[in-house]
């Protein structure tokens, strides 16, 4: 079937993003908002909205029955949930089964799959992929046991969780009990599911991730990306293809990736994210959605990945589109979050009065920014994401540092500054960092910070 | 924003062609506004003028979808002013950014705290979630809890009084 009209069940940039190419396609869109996100930039650009809940998230863009119903209502014939909300929620891919309605994902059972951590584990070592010594743990006492077992330190991970949340690293014993309490807190309340599992912390480990795509039988690989720049696990800056990786390592990657979403089958777009030590690797989770950093693989790839995602879910295989791109250059995302870098990454929601972007050669922006634009507090804080692509990564950089200058958000704080000081960093230029360096970097810019302050001069 | 990159960099292409150093576009439906550089290069300010084309259906049957409840909702609790300053000495726990206060570690979970309860600066009463961030509450003074003014997964303004503290 041909998806003629789609219903985005999501916001901010993503939905713009979803939207640019239902256009190039002649899809119709129609959003769902939440009363807070009625008279937003992405409200605008669609061609029709309709209010699924109050500003409460719990009650709008996480309300299966609302989303659904707004897709009947509509009369949609399919839903794109963007990432994060419901993007891999089971019940969404049932519901939309139930009604009729194509869903933009995978199968109802690889969401399962995916979204239990440990039953994504249990697939990985079926498939043959490393995964590193951990288990699942239902007590503190169990925990230290295993923990025991493993050897300290260990992150403890919501089997819910993913995308980073619910994890901690607990360095020893004595402070083993409260993280314990502190991530099935967090995960029931952010996943209603307060499981958690144990797995040996590596510590100075790279985050690397592979881009699949499946359509049932077939699976290819886009390449990987390089999120090894993250603070409390949350990416900042993404790029592909990863750098300073050897050969052996970057194919043994992508063929796990493969192998991994054979074993499921799978069907739609995909990231198998790894943690990658000098030359050995290990499974992490499967990301059964769009990945915020798509925009990277789609530079370097010259694909729309979306405009691939709506023909897998109307049935089609793979297209040539997908299965004979090749990779070109150097891309680098940057994700421009609306915290206060200074402040411990404070939330920073307000209203924004004005946002400039630069424009150009590549360069890309993807954002729902605009002079009016609110940023509420009830979603997550990235308001835009800048995407450079240049013949190698040296060109990409310099692009990089050039279109940063170019970038103006008024009205609330955001982490821009934060770049300028990163990118010119003679190790991150040099690339190939692991995950410890960018918080190492943080705490080498406080201390200058409070150098000048007592010096009462800055750098000019 | 009506216009991808692929448009704006084609509509660069022509203008690198030509002496102008800023573009300015306005249709009913967007504006952009394209302004080159000192060092020649381009930034871009785009805005979307349309009004959002919203459809009433069922499906926005929510009771309070339309309004503004939950900023209506919060008003009576503590988010502007200091009444329960003037309270008998009472001391007061305030919620230190804006967000959903839980009173719970997890959904079901015994809350963290309870009226009568002897809390200490450092002990912890409740968490408050903004844009997807768990942040604890400390209760930041030392004493009896004598009455919690937000409940459970109720939406709490900066500094809005939380709970009030008798002191010991």
């Amino acid at each position: 079937m041909m998806v003629r009209r789609l219903l985005i069940a999501n916001r901010g940039e993503i939905a713009v993003r979803i939207m640019r190419t239902c256009r190039r396609l002649g899809v119709e869109t129609v959003l769902a908002v939440s009363a807070a996100d009625r008279d937003s930039p992405p409200a605008r650009l669609a061609d029709r909205t309709v209010v699924i809940g109050p500003a409460d998230p719990a009650r709008s863009y996480l309300d299966v029955d609302a989303v659904v119903g707004a897709a009947r209502a509509t009369g949609a014939d399919a839903i794109h949930p963007g990432y994060g909300f419901l993007a891999e929620n089971p019940r969404l891919a049932a519901a939309c089964a139930a009604a009729g309605v194509v869903f933009v994902g995978p199968t109802e059972t690889q969401l399962a799959a995916a979204g239990d951590k440990l039953a994504a584990r249990g697939h990985a070592v079926a498939a043959g992929l490393p995964v590193l010594p951990g288990g699942e743990v239902r007590d503190v006492r169990a925990a230290r046991r295993l923990a025991d077992e493993i050897g300290w330190p260990v992150l403890v991970k919501a089997v819910g969780g993913g995308g980073g949340r619910g994890m901690k690293k607990v360095g020893g014993p004595a402070e083993l009990a409260d993280t314990i309490e502190l991530a099935m807190a967090e995960a029931g309340a952010a996943f209603a599911d307060p499981r958690v599992y144990l797995e040996r912390f590596v510590p100075a480990g790279r985050h690397v991730e592979v881009q699949i795509a499946g359509d049932g039988e077939r699976v290819v690989q886009l390449g990987e990306r390089d999120c090894s720049i993250q603070r409390r696990y949350q990416k900042l800056v993404e790029e592909a293809p990863a750098p300073c990786l050897g050969d052996a390592v970057r194919a043994g990657l992508h063929a796990a990736a493969v192998a991994f979403g054979r074993r499921l089958r799978y069907r739609g777009l995909g990231t198998v994210e790894f943690l990658v030590d000098g030359d050995a690797f290990y499974f992490l989770e499967l990301n059964a959605r769009i990945q915020v950093e798509h925009p990277v693989t789609e530079a370097v790839y010259g694909v729309d990945l979306v405009a691939e995602q709506l023909a897998i879910a109307e049935g089609r295989p793979l297209r040539p589109e997908l299965t004979a791109a090749t990779p070109a250059g150097h891309a680098i995302e940057c994700r421009i979050n609306a915290e206060d870098w200074t402040h411990g990454f404070r939330p920073s929601p307000g209203t924004v009065t004005a946002a400039v972007f630069p424009a150009g050669d590549g360069v890309r922006v993807d954002t729902h920014l605009q002079p009016g634009a609110r940023v509420p507090p009830h979603y997550d804080s990235l308001l835009a994401k800048l995407i450079v692509h240049g013949a190698d990564r040296a060109a990409a950089l310099e692009r990089l540092r050039g279109a940063l200058t170019r970038c103006r958000i008024d009205g609330v704080s955001t982490n821009l500054p934060m770049y300028a000081e990163l990118t010119r960093h003679p190790e991150f230029a040099a690339g190939g960092v692991d995950t410890a360096w960018f918080p190492g970097f943080l705490g080498f810019l406080g201390f200058l910070g409070d150098r000048q302050g007592d010096e009462g001069g800055g750098r000019g | 924003m009506n216009l991808t990159d692929d448009d704006v960099r084609d509509i660069l292409r022509l203008l690198d062609s030509l002496p102008f150093t800023e573009l300015r576009l306005e249709t009913d439906s967007f504006r952009l506004a394209l302004r080159r550089g000192a060092d020649g290069e381009w930034t871009q300010a785009g805005e979307v003028l349309s009004a959002p084309n919203e459809l009433e259906t069922g499906a926005s049957a929510h009771p309070d979808a339309g309004g503004h409840a939950d900023a209506g909702a919060n008003t009576d609790k503590g988010g502007g002013g200091s009444p329960a300053a003037a309270r008998d000495g009472l001391l007061e726990v305030r919620a230190p950014l804006l967000g959903t206060f839980y009173r719970a570690p997890r959904p079901g979970a015994e809350p963290f705290v309870e009226v009568g309860d002897l809390v200490e600066e450092h002990t912890v009463v409740g968490i408050i979630e903004t844009m997807k961030l768990m942040n604890s509450v400390p209760a930041g003074v030392r004493g009896k809890v004598v009455e919690i003014l937000v409940a459970n997964a109720e939406f709490a303004e900066r500094d809005a009084v939380l709970m009030l503290v008798a002191p010991e």
